[in-house]
């Protein structure tokens, strides 16, 4: 019974680097970009939340906000930063070299943003983490003997439908079938009619609130803020969502919850110090034997750097 | 010479010699996002067998170069295979697995450190990237430098006109692997204290930027780029507080009531210049352009007509 009751903290783990994997993914799969402001965007969505909710609006333009007001102003924020990336990075290379893809430009660049967004919210609010004051995470439910804590059965739900949300826009909708054209081949894409200066912005959005709604669920659940938490969550996403596959939404969320199963399994058995191990060894394994992911395809990623 | 200085000095030799142990492979058109973990390796070599087997500091150095050299030889084998983003996740992953090797020995010292009881003095890591630096300019001049920039630039048509690809790649990554050891165990034996934290994730990002912004074209890129961000610091340590006193006297406030500036107002302006560097001149700071510009030899190099050959 406890066993099963580590599974079920792993499947909350999970829905969080799920929901950052699938992030990283879109950017990946669709723009070939290893975008690493990623974590940066789910720190910033919690941190921004925690001072809103903490102090309220800047300039003393309100007092403190309700907690779900202030997460959603923080998903927000970090959608409207994935924008500005988007800008500065991905546009410029766009615009300078009529070709983003085939340079490792855009990578180093973001790589830049992640220490300008991670240094400017430390400068802000100190390196310290933070109490985050949300509901009563220790408010559980008994389902079948098996406690579950409301707050994170909300959030699983949450992201179970925005990933749902997701997967159902990119094989229906109109800017669905731009994205998956954009992923074949942009050049076609843009011959045959699909507005790239649109759709990629969107891609960015996309990414960024999915790591905004990562931040604001991993606030909620953990109770905690601060500037290095996009770190390790996000390097843990990276490795999901390269087991996963590169590219594929549904890797990004077998990949993610894969990761917080070896991660919460290692710590029952092994205890907490051989995570690094276990989950990096099993990407490295990975990587050699099967380099493209349970689920990916062989084409993604594979584009000279 | 003062200690500040020589602090200054030693730690600019060590990211000189890391600089080129990325910079190598970079040459050939990989890039190394798992530097930290081979100087780990190079570190806490040199660390145990100075303080466990107490060897003399020049068997550490060699023993440490060489260990990082076999691990970076045996892993390029198989991961070299990838490409692109899998590449640089697989150099990745590698570094993370190496701190946790260490984090969970008990031999290493685990999450306490180690000290090392062998110390150098500033001049020999001063010396030995000099040295470094000649070598990286002689390898860059022979028929293999040759090779790996033609890799770097289409590995299909270097393939097509007999380049061994594979064997290129495979001795470039075990080059920079082996230099990136070095680096380890001069880090080790100046500071005479090695722990995992020292080689986190972060420094192989600072590194991999110093030798991108430095310019990857030529062998002068990771000197320039090194030095500047090594330096750049210890600039901004005298100058950012003069200029927060300028700025708070022009709002007319008094100066002396404020807290100096965050130390992260450096890793901010290493962003910013990674952006605007990336965005204005991607190549980085360093180019073939530039250096021809400042040669002697450019003119035999143009045609006539005033064009590049």
């Amino acid at each position: 019974m406890l066993l099963f009751q580590q599974l079920v903290s792993s499947l909350m783990l999970g829905s969080v680097y799920v929901s950052v994997a699938i992030a990283f993914t879109l950017t990946i799969g669709i723009l070939n970009f290893l975008n690493f402001t990623i974590p940066t965007l789910f720190m910033l969505a919690a941190v921004v939340g925690w001072a809103l909710s903490y102090w309220g609006l800047p300039f003393g333009l309100s007092g403190a906000l309700a907690w779900p007001l202030a997460l959603a102003v923080g998903v927000a924020m970090s959608l409207l930063v994935s924008l500005l990336v988007e800008r500065m990075t991905f546009r410029v290379m766009k615009m300078r070299f009529g070709d983003s893809t085939e340079h490792a430009i855009p990578l180093v660049s973001s790589l830049g943003f992640l220490l300008i967004i991670e240094n400017l919210v430390r400068i802000a609010y100190g390196s310290d983490a933070q109490r985050f004051a949300g509901p009563d995470v220790e408010l559980t439910a008994n389902i079948g003997g098996i406690l579950v804590r409301v707050p994170q059965l909300v959030n699983l739900i949450v992201i179970a439908v925005v990933v749902m949300g997701l997967a159902w826009m990119l094989r229906y909708s109109r800017i669905g079938r731009g994205l998956r054209a954009i992923a074949e081949n942009p050049d076609a894409a843009n011959i045959l009619g699909v507005d790239t200066k649109v759709i990629v912005p969107i891609v960015f959005m996309l990414s960024g609130a999915f790591a905004g709604i990562a931040g604001a669920a991993f606030a909620v659940n953990y109770g905690e803020v601060s500037p290095q938490m996009g770190e390790d969550i996000g390097s843990k996403a990276i490795a999901g969502m390269v087991i996963g596959g590169l590219g594929s939404i549904w890797g990004a969320v077998i990949g993610g919850l894969l990761v917080a199963l070896i991660e919460i399994m290692t710590i029952h058995f092994f205890g907490a110090d051989t995570i690094q191990i276990a989950v990096w060894g099993s990407l490295l394994v990975l990587l050699l034997v099967r380099p493209q992911g349970l689920l990916g395809h062989n084409a993604i990623g594979k584009g000279k750097l | 010479m003062s200690g500040y200085w020589a602090g200054i000095l030693s730690i600019l030799a060590v990211n000189i010699i890391f600089a080129y142990a990325i910079f190598i492979p970079v040459a050939t058109g990989q890039l190394n996002l798992g530097g930290a973990g081979f100087q780990a390796i190079g570190a806490y070599t040199a660390a145990f067998l100075s303080a466990s087997v107490g060897l003399s500091v020049t068997f550490t150095l060699l023993a440490a170069t060489i260990m990082a050299g076999i691990a970076g030889g045996a892993l390029a084998f198989p991961i070299l295979r990838t490409r692109g983003v899998y590449l640089i996740l697989a150099t990745f992953a590698f570094a993370e697995v190496v701190a946790g090797v260490i984090l969970n020995s008990e031999t290493l010292g685990g999450a306490m450190g180690m000290s090392v009881p062998g110390y150098v003095e500033w001049y020999v890591p001063c010396i030995l990237a000099g040295a470094v630096t000649v070598f990286v300019f002689y390898l860059m001049a022979t028929r293999f430098g040759l090779n790996m920039r033609a890799i770097h630039d289409d590995d299909v048509v270097s393939d097509l006109m007999g380049v061994n690809v594979r064997m290129t790649k495979v001795i470039a990554f075990a080059i920079g692997a082996a230099l990136a050891g070095l680096a380890g165990g001069l880090y080790a034996h100046t500071f005479t204290y090695v722990e995992v934290q020292g080689f986190n994730a972060m420094v192989s990002i600072y590194v991999l930027l110093y030798v991108l912004l430095g310019g990857t074209q030529t062998a002068w890129g990771p000197i320039v780029g090194a030095s500047f961000f090594t330096l750049l610091p210890e600039f901004l340590r005298a100058f950012l507080p003069k200029l927060q006193v300028w700025v708070l006297g022009v709002l007319g406030q008094d100066a002396a009531t404020v807290q100096p500036p965050d130390e992260s107002w450096r890793f901010v302006l290493l962003g910013v210049i990674t952006v605007l560097m990336m965005a204005f001149r991607p190549e980085g700071f360093v180019t073939r352009d530039l250096v021809d510009r400042f040669s002697w030899r450019s003119r035999r190099l143009r045609t006539p007509d005033g064009a590049k050959s």
